[in-house]
């Protein structure tokens, strides 16, 4: 996937004027929030598993050669094999020697997010052979040849007109003037259409949540089922999976889904939850023949031992996705790359280079929601601070920001003079805007200005506030 | 592309390198004796409440529950459901031992057919090997006798569940395979595949308002058989 990362203030300028991406913003934001206190409310184990979460990540991650090995011996004992890639290149190379030693001509895919970071299906595409994206979600933005704008609901940027569009325009082979009297008509053309996908399919790739070293198992979560049919109906299973998906138990396992799906839709439990291991067994009626792991870094094992391992205790959840004020006023595709919000803001620099992803960690208010509400505890804001002091030191950021930062910290280390000069600024803003209590344009800031207003200072700094409480005996 | 460069660079980033023996065995150990973490306090209760937390809970999440005293009454139980459905009396049934020792002929008019399932199926029939109350979460097991594609293909899916078989955590459904099952390749206790499903197929994806059926069933119906009173002896007649 091409980045667009470097063009992120035009991409959200872009974004704040799209009024369809808009609409559905404003129509989706309140409902994950809203879905995932209920199911932490209905838990009160909640928090203590948090804890428990964080702790297993960091202790496979501090033990992960370890464990990788001990998983691998189980996979190949069930029959499966396992492709070590250290690139994406390899990967790719990987699942596509496999496509082609068994002649695939298509391939169903379950959603998968690495698969978009190695743009697995642009590669097979280039090969002669067909990917058939099967999440609902992520079959009409192939059809629409868009990137997905959020981990879990990759299209939930789209209206229900976009979805009869592209519909219509794609599945030419039924009457045009059909009618889809709701949202129930729609699912049912996607079930039909990709029920005969996934019959004919050769080979089915899909994601994985988790590696267990206990058992060799690879975990996927869905809510369609199509997962499991990619799955279960072709001869042959691909696994894309990075390696800090390893978790060493079931147990493990076990709390790591009780904090996923209620961090991520508020469901308790998503519908399908997969442990798969190995080869269809001599005397089974169905299964794959082949089982293959393709486990990729990609990147992942310089993060180990550096400020940002916290990062790969990653579930892919999306909670900081779905509370983030700055990711729901302009959607994921302004981040221009493959994962969005807080934790995107995070991996991007990593991924594909500070010097191309320099504004994402600057995308944010540190509000620290998304610390908050991270299942794994990840430090993200402190982590957005990391990449912002990096800029700063390799001089990344704009002449004029740096210029800004100099004064101010020239003036924050002599704090007298700084309360003098912001004492003066309450002020004077103050009696300026006592009137209608907020500017719609002051002189250098006219970009901050042009999305927003300031609201007026009441006149006076909190410290001369507080010095006068106290003195009063009030504090 | 190799594991040596995959692990080395694991090695690099922790700043050591291969796991002293010692450090491995503790590792090993705890593999050995796979320890629990918290476990939801909403699930331990006794096992009539563990029943009825699951029933509470397949209903949460729009599937159905039936509950018949014994597997002579399973074959009415199922009639009923499908006449109530307007279904046709056809179906794939799981090659179980304890299904097909079910007295079917009792009503004459099912039509069944045994093995995996195939698309033009409108219902399956499974055989429910655990389930955990916590979530309401049915655990199915590949085997022999309890094809996948039973879980997914059909329109309709019935699971057939012993109330014995109702466990309160997930983790206690884990014991169980682990106490009792044979892996034929591996000699461990992990099968091929182990799906939980939690109540029928489902989608957000359209403007994040949920619809049921996406590409697994559209209804999941579980017909519960036995007194919570009554122990039953374990699931030894599989595979």
């Amino acid at each position: 996937m091409r980045a667009t990362s470097p063009a992120f203030k035009d991409n959200a300028a872009q974004a704040l004027a799209d009024t369809r991406l808009q609409k559905a913003l404003v129509f989706t934001r309140p409902t994950f929030p809203s879905r995932r206190a209920a199911a932490v409310a209905a838990l009160p184990e909640f928090e203590s598993l948090r804890d428990i979460g964080r702790d297993i990540k960091d202790h496979t991650l501090a033990n992960l050669d370890f464990y990788l090995e001990s998983w691998a011996g189980k996979v190949e004992r069930a029959g499966g094999k396992v492709h070590w890639c250290s690139t994406a290149d390899e990967a790719r190379a990987a699942v596509l020697a496999i496509c082609q030693r068994v002649g695939a001509r298509t391939v169903t895919k379950g959603k998968s997010m690495i698969s978009e970071e190695l743009a697995i299906n642009e590669h097979l595409e280039q090969h002669g052979i067909t990917p058939v994206e099967t999440d609902l979600g992520e079959y009409i933005l192939q059809l629409r040849r868009e990137p997905p704008s959020h981990i879990i609901a990759p299209a939930f940027h789209l209206n229900r007109e976009d979805w009869e569009e592209s519909f219509r325009a794609s599945h030419t082979e039924l009457p045009a003037d059909r009618v889809f009297a709701d949202r129930r008509d729609i699912l049912a053309e996607a079930r039909a259409r990709l029920r005969a996908r996934f019959l004919a399919a050769d080979v089915g790739i899909t994601g994985a949540n988790f590696l267990i070293a206990e058992t060799g198992s690879s975990v996927i979560v869905t809510n369609e089922g199509n997962g499991d049919l990619t799955q279960t109906l072709p001869r042959v299973h691909i696994v894309l999976a990075s390696i800090e998906k390893m978790v060493p138990t079931l147990e493990d396992a076990c709390t790591l889904l009780r904090l996923l799906a209620r961090s991520a839709t508020g469901q308790e439990m998503t519908v399908y939850t997969t442990f798969s291991t190995g080869t269809r067994r001599p005397d089974e009626l169905d299964g794959p023949d082949e089982y293959h792991v393709v486990l990729i870094d990609n990147g992942r094992s310089a993060m180990l031992g550096s400020t940002f391992q916290p990062m790969l205790r990653c579930i892919r959840c999306a909670a900081c996705l779905n509370h983030c004020p700055v990711y729901f006023t302009v959607g994921g595709h302004a981040y221009g790359w493959v994962y969005p919000g807080p934790m995107g803001s995070v991996l991007t620099p990593l991924l594909i280079g500070l010097d191309k992803a320099g504004h994402l960690p600057n995308a944010s208010t540190f509000c620290g929601k998304c610390e908050s509400v991270c299942p794994v505890k990840i430090p993200l804001p402190g982590l957005m601070r990391q990449w912002r002091e990096r800029q700063f030191e390799r001089h990344l950021t704009s002449r004029s920001a740096r210029a800004g930062l100099g004064v101010w910290g020239w003036l924050a280390q002599r704090p007298k003079d700084y309360r003098r000069v912001t004492q003066a600024i309450a002020w004077g803003l103050g009696r300026l805007g006592r009137k209608c209590g907020r500017f719609s344009s002051l002189p250098l800031a006219g970009n901050w200005t042009s999305g927003r207003d300031l609201p007026a200072p009441e006149g006076e700094t909190f410290f001369t506030r507080y010095a006068r409480e106290q003195r009063a005996g009030r504090i | 592309m190799s594991r040596e460069t995959v692990l080395e660079a694991i090695r690099q980033g922790l700043r050591r390198g291969r796991l002293p023996d010692e450090e491995a065995a503790v590792l090993r150990a705890r593999l050995a004796a796979h320890p629990r973490h918290v476990i939801p306090a909403r699930s331990r209760l006794p096992q009539s409440g563990q029943v009825a937390l699951f029933v509470r809970q397949v209903e949460k999440e729009y599937g159905t529950v039936a509950r018949v005293t014994d597997f002579d009454t399973v074959p009415d139980a199922i009639a009923d459901y499908l006449a109530a459905q307007n279904l046709p009396p056809a179906f794939v049934l799981a090659p179980h031992p304890e299904l097909r020792a079910i007295p079917w002929a009792a009503r004459p008019l099912l039509r069944i057919r045994e093995g995996r399932a195939e698309p033009t199926d409108l219902l399956s029939v499974q055989h429910g090997y655990a389930a955990a109350a916590e979530t309401g979460t049915l655990m199915l097991p590949s085997a022999a006798a309890r094809p996948t594609t039973l879980n997914l293909l059909a329109d309709n899916a019935i699971v057939i569940l012993r109330t014995c078989r109702v466990v309160g955590a997930l983790e206690e459904a884990w014991d169980l395979l682990r106490a009792e099952w044979q892996d034929t390749a591996t000699g461990g206790f992990m099968p091929r595949n182990v799906m939980l499903v939690t109540g029928p197929s489902r989608s957000a994806d359209i403007e994040s308002t949920l619809e049921l059926g996406a590409h697994g069933p559209r209804r999941l119906h579980v017909v519960l058989v036995g007194n919570d009173a009554v122990a039953m002896p374990g699931d030894g007649g599989d595979g």
